[in-house]
């Protein structure tokens, strides 16, 4: 069966092989959608325990050189100044019309030295839109290719990491991060991130090193519950945590300020790509809203499906599943402004049939 | 995987179990919920609707996935399973005790195979 599955293979493939993933393209790469443990027990054992994820397929881009700074705060919407080494900062990029490119991490090795972490299926018209926007003494390098990355997320994953790393290689705080430390005796970056809402940490290693510290995490984090997990998984995870994904909640069309991302638009900063268009948008009333969904009826609500209020159409979804830890089924949708307040009761439209919803306080889960 | 010799099978991975010539219950089988992973949710049809072999009857949700089931027989439904509504994993764990509904005045049926037809089948995927 895998012979059929046509994408790129990343550093970790033999060892999903090993461990029976199921294979499917993913944003140009061949990964597990899940393993034969299934989505629930993986998603139960992050949220509980400790699962163990392939992301080798994001890209990675260095913004380096005496100019990387300005540059930085041209392309992204958040603000890039005043940050420490080694933090790591979440940002939407985007278009002037307020559409956007792509959502990204940056973390700041050192003064004119960042290392940005892209979407797998955006990293080439990222790099591409970057480099044309590029001023400046500032050099953009796609090194995604040189690259292997891991997630390590749940509650046990710090406990986990000690047997193989020394307390001062760990990152103390959420969103920063410390780099050429040792970890089982490979050299890696060590980020405390992740697209779960739980605890955890994210590895960059040389793509050669990848399997090595695979094995040795997964040996190291049997005793405590972890089990490797596939994009299945992730997603249930990232949208039981309510965290966007680009080509749902984020998009060409869907500016951050409509995915309820504003707090990562810094209007206030002199000047970058979209703020006319994004400003505008914050001070007028108008325009669909991201809102959370909690399924009343009966069914599970997916994503592009039509939301109504009776005969009226309010919106569209963006996302939606079962959601394993909370044990109910959930959605996030874009809705006309007036049909956002928490507590309104709407239907979605699932294959003719409609099932109905209510508006919810996002996150849906918090750890 | 387990097919069990008492039940018939179609190409579309339901099964078939006749408890007399016009009365069978359906369910998915082994491979089915196999293929399909953790199972949240079935949407059933209701009590006397009538069933067409060949055609969607219900739909079964798995985390990542809607998948349409067809019947494999014409008749009308006489009883919808309701645990399957509370306890959706039991089409995992036990794919053969999850019978899906009972149809009864059955008149006519789709292409149906033997257990051992059905494992060889299910060899060439």
């Amino acid at each position: 069966m895998e012979a059929s599955v046509e994408g790129r293979k990343t550093p970790l493939y033999e060892e999903h092989l090993r461990c029976a993933g199921k294979m499917v393209e993913f944003g140009g790469y061949i990964l597990p959608v899940q393993y034969p443990t299934g989505v629930i027990k993986e998603h139960m054992a992050v949220r509980t325990a400790c699962g163990l994820f392939d992301v080798s397929h994001m890209g990675e881009v260095l913004v380096q050189g005496p100019d990387a700074l300005r540059n930085l705060n041209h392309l992204l919407t958040n603000e890039y100044g005043g940050m420490k080494d080694g933090k790591a900062r979440y940002s939407p990029m985007c278009m002037e019309n307020g559409g956007t490119v792509d959502d990204l991490i940056v973390y700041k090795v050192h003064d004119d030295d960042y290392f940005v972490v892209v979407n797998a299926a955006n990293k080439d018209k990222d790099f591409a839109w970057m480099s044309e926007h590029c001023f400046g003494d500032c050099t953009m390098t796609d090194v995604s290719a040189s690259y292997g990355q891991i997630a390590l997320q749940g509650p046990a994953a710090e406990k986990i990491l000690l047997k193989l790393a020394k307390e001062e290689d760990i990152p103390k705080g959420y969103y920063s991060a410390l780099f050429d430390r040792m970890v089982g005796g490979i050299k890696c970056m060590v980020s405390r991130t992740g697209y779960t809402g739980e605890d955890g940490f994210e590895f960059y290693m040389a793509a050669e090193e990848a399997p090595a510290l695979w094995r040795m995490l997964l040996e190291a984090g049997e005793p405590e519950g972890l089990i490797p997990c596939g994009l299945g998984a992730r997603d249930t995870l990232r949208l039981e945590a309510s965290m966007p994904l680009y080509g749902h909640e984020l998009s060409e069309e869907i500016s951050p300020i409509a995915a309820g991302l504003g707090n990562f638009v810094k209007t206030a900063k002199e000047e970058f790509i979209g703020k006319e268009a994004l400003a505008r948008e914050l001070s007028n009333e108008g325009g669909r809203k991201r809102v959370g969904l909690k399924v009343t009826g009966k069914g599970i609500i997916r994503e592009h499906q039509e939301v109504m209020v009776g005969e009226k159409l309010v919106g569209m979804t963006t996302s939606g599943t079962h959601c394993p830890y909370l044990g109910y089924p959930i959605a996030m949708a874009m809705l006309d402004q007036e049909f956002t307040p928490i507590g309104t009761q709407v239907e979605a439209v699932v294959r003719g049939r409609r099932v109905a919803a209510e508006v919810v306080k996002l996150p849906f889960y918090h750890r | 995987m387990n097919f069990p010799q008492e039940l018939k099978y179609t190409k579309t991975h339901e099964w078939v179990r006749f408890e007399d010539d016009t009365t069978a219950c359906v369910g998915i089988t082994d491979y089915a919920q196999d293929q399909l992973g953790d199972l949240v949710f079935a949407n059933l049809p209701e009590e006397g609707d009538d069933v067409v072999a060949g055609d969607t009857f219900a739909d079964v949700e798995s985390v990542k996935a809607v998948s349409d089931v067809i019947s494999p027989v014409t008749g009308v439904v006489e009883e919808v399973n309701e645990e399957l509504a509370d306890n959706p994993a039991l089409m995992n764990e036990a794919p053969y005790e999850a019978w899906f509904v009972r149809v009864k005045e059955i008149t006519d049926t789709d292409e149906l195979m033997t257990a051992d037809e059905y494992a060889s089948y299910v060899e060439t995927l």
